[in-house]
């Protein structure tokens, strides 16, 4: 099962083993972690799970599509070119060990 | 208000769990236990019209908080738990199964029930309404051996469903009593624009007309009898015709309710220590930039109004009262539209179009007194994002400008941008 980094806001990190087809969100929810509140559940309606991907991993991902880019721009902490939507972020075998760290704010 | 006491909340759905959620992080240290009365460990539910019923969403993606959440934040978590009673002067609950239980805070976040159907023939198999994740499961599971649904009612829910059941091939026939969809929410540019989306796409429509009974054969649903006389055929019905809020344990105990239980923009309701949120909750709004003509107080049926209020309620409990501030707002998904509705429109507002609506990316702007008060977005979420800033902002743009997609409406979602309008001569 791949892993994926959690760096809080507190400076710690979190990994957990996911699923393989289930978001980087709902990793996160499923493993409580904070930071990523998620409040729509899943459907890139509400920019509430930001999180920023490490520089390096950022190669590794896809990028955003039009409706996830326009979202990005209404995140409650600042806009960063490595931000991403974690609720967008399919988890698969070749992204073990991905990093992302969680915003300020997400409201 | 006595502090740190005992926090009883009731209800276990999005508005239930953020209190308990929001009142942890927020510090508060007293015991909390959580009844809910479904089995379910709590779930999200908007996915329920949507990626459960066209199996792009499985069971397992729905967990509200992970597995262990509860157990590591100190939350009591009961399932299976039906509230009977709630005698205020001993701050008390009496449980179905004869139990008892004391509190020192009580959160009822009891939510809404579906409205049933009251013609003949509305309690056939076959007919669903779709609230709870066994209505999905049932309606997932019927679905499988359906060739035509007919889904009564043309509001979100009733939209959502119809959207999800054809995408999946079945042939659906939306009924709407009202001569238009969405009536409550949407003007008629906006119904016009969905009513066009679904026919596009294969769903039909039969507008204005009532449900006058529904048909059976050997005890299942067959038919659906207009009112007209029209008849529709059919093996699945699934009802969307609104909810009423799970308001009788507090009407019983005499705390102050009309249409749901009244509170401030704290939750706090009529009674000491009793609190409200989420479906059940009818809440005075947010002091936004006061403009006449706005709802004082609505029973908002919204994750973020469940989700807000949840938190400003949490604030009370560790004693540094945050009045909810949030602009209200929701979404709906039907077919690939994504909707997204900031503010509350009013009868009256000046409705300024930004985009196309033939292009299913526009924005509908709604001004009243010359501030922006609400706006309703289809594939447009950054506009949406923008249009909430602009709205908490009570921001003065003028309608040509609002008008023009290749205008930059991003220096007015700042409490300095403002004053820009003055620069563009907008009237104030």
């Amino acid at each position: 099962m791949p892993t994926i980094h959690y760096i809080l806001k507190d400076g710690s990190t979190r990994s957990v083993e996911a699923k393989p087809g289930a978001s980087v969100m709902e990793t996160a929810i499923r493993h409580n972690i904070r930071g990523i509140d998620a409040e729509c559940g899943g459907s890139c309606s509400c920019a509430t799970c930001h999180v920023y991907v490490l520089e390096a991993d950022l190669p590794r991902l896809p990028p955003p599509d039009d409706m996830e880019d326009e979202l990005l721009d209404g995140t409650a902490s600042a806009r960063a070119p490595n931000s991403r939507l974690s609720c967008q972020i399919t988890v698969t075998l070749e992204l073990d060990g991905l990093t992302v760290s969680v915003p300020e704010t997400q409201v | 208000m006595a502090r740190s006491e005992p926090l009883l909340i009731v209800g276990a759905s999005h508005a239930g769990i953020q209190l308990a959620a929001a009142a942890r992080e927020q510090g508060f240290d007293a015991p909390i236990l959580l009844l809910g009365d479904e089995p379910h460990t709590p779930y999200q539910r908007p996915p329920l019209s949507k990626g459960v019923l066209t199996g792009k969403t499985a069971e397992d993606q729905l967990a509200l908080r992970g597995p262990d959440f509860y157990r590591e934040q100190g939350i009591d978590l009961r399932l299976g738990v039906r509230v009977t009673g709630l005698d205020l002067a001993t701050r008390r609950l009496r449980l179905e199964d004869g139990g008892q239980l004391d509190f020192g805070w009580l959160a009822l976040a009891t939510g809404a029930r579906c409205r049933r159907l009251s013609v003949p023939g509305a309690d056939l198999q076959g007919v669903h309404a779709l609230r709870t994740l066994d209505d999905a499961r049932a309606v997932a599971a019927a679905l499988g051996a359906s060739q035509r649904a007919c889904v009564i009612g043309g509001g979100f829910i009733g939209l959502e469903v119809a959207a999800a059941l054809s995408s999946v091939g079945a042939s659906v026939t939306v009924v709407e009593s009202q001569p238009r969809l969405l009536a409550r929410t949407f003007p008629a540019a906006m119904s016009d624009y969905v009513a066009d989306a679904h026919r596009r796409r294969g769903v039909a429509l039969a507008l204005g007309c009532g449900v006058r009974a529904l048909h059976g054969h050997q005890g299942r649903v067959v038919a659906v009898e207009l009112v007209d006389g029209r008849r529709i055929d059919c093996d699945l019905v699934v009802l969307g015709i609104g909810v009423q809020p799970n308001s009788e344990l507090a009407e019983q105990a005499g705390i102050a309710c009309d249409n749901g239980i009244l509170v401030d923009a704290l939750g706090r309701s009529s009674a000491p220590n009793v609190l409200a949120i989420g479906d059940v909750a009818n809440m005075a709004l947010p002091a936004l930039p006061a403009v006449p003509g706005g709802p004082q107080r609505a029973r908002l049926e919204s994750i973020q109004a469940a989700n807000d209020g949840a938190r400003a309620a949490a604030t009370l409990l560790v004693d540094r009262p945050q009045p909810l501030d949030a602009v209200p707002w929701f979404w709906s998904e039907q077919h690939e539209l994504k909707f997204q509705m900031a503010g509350l429109p009013a009868p009256g507002d000046q409705a300024v179009l930004r985009g196309e609506l033939a292009s299913d990316k526009f924005t509908l702007f709604y001004l009243r007194d010359g501030a922006v008060r609400a706006a309703h977005t289809v594939n447009r979420p950054a506009e949406h994002m923008l249009a909430r800033k602009l709205i908490a902002l009570g921001a003065r743009i003028a309608p040509e400008l609002l008008a023009d997609p290749s205008a930059d409406l991003k220096p007015f979602s700042t409490p300095l941008g403002l004053r820009a309008d003055l620069f563009h001569g907008a009237p104030r």
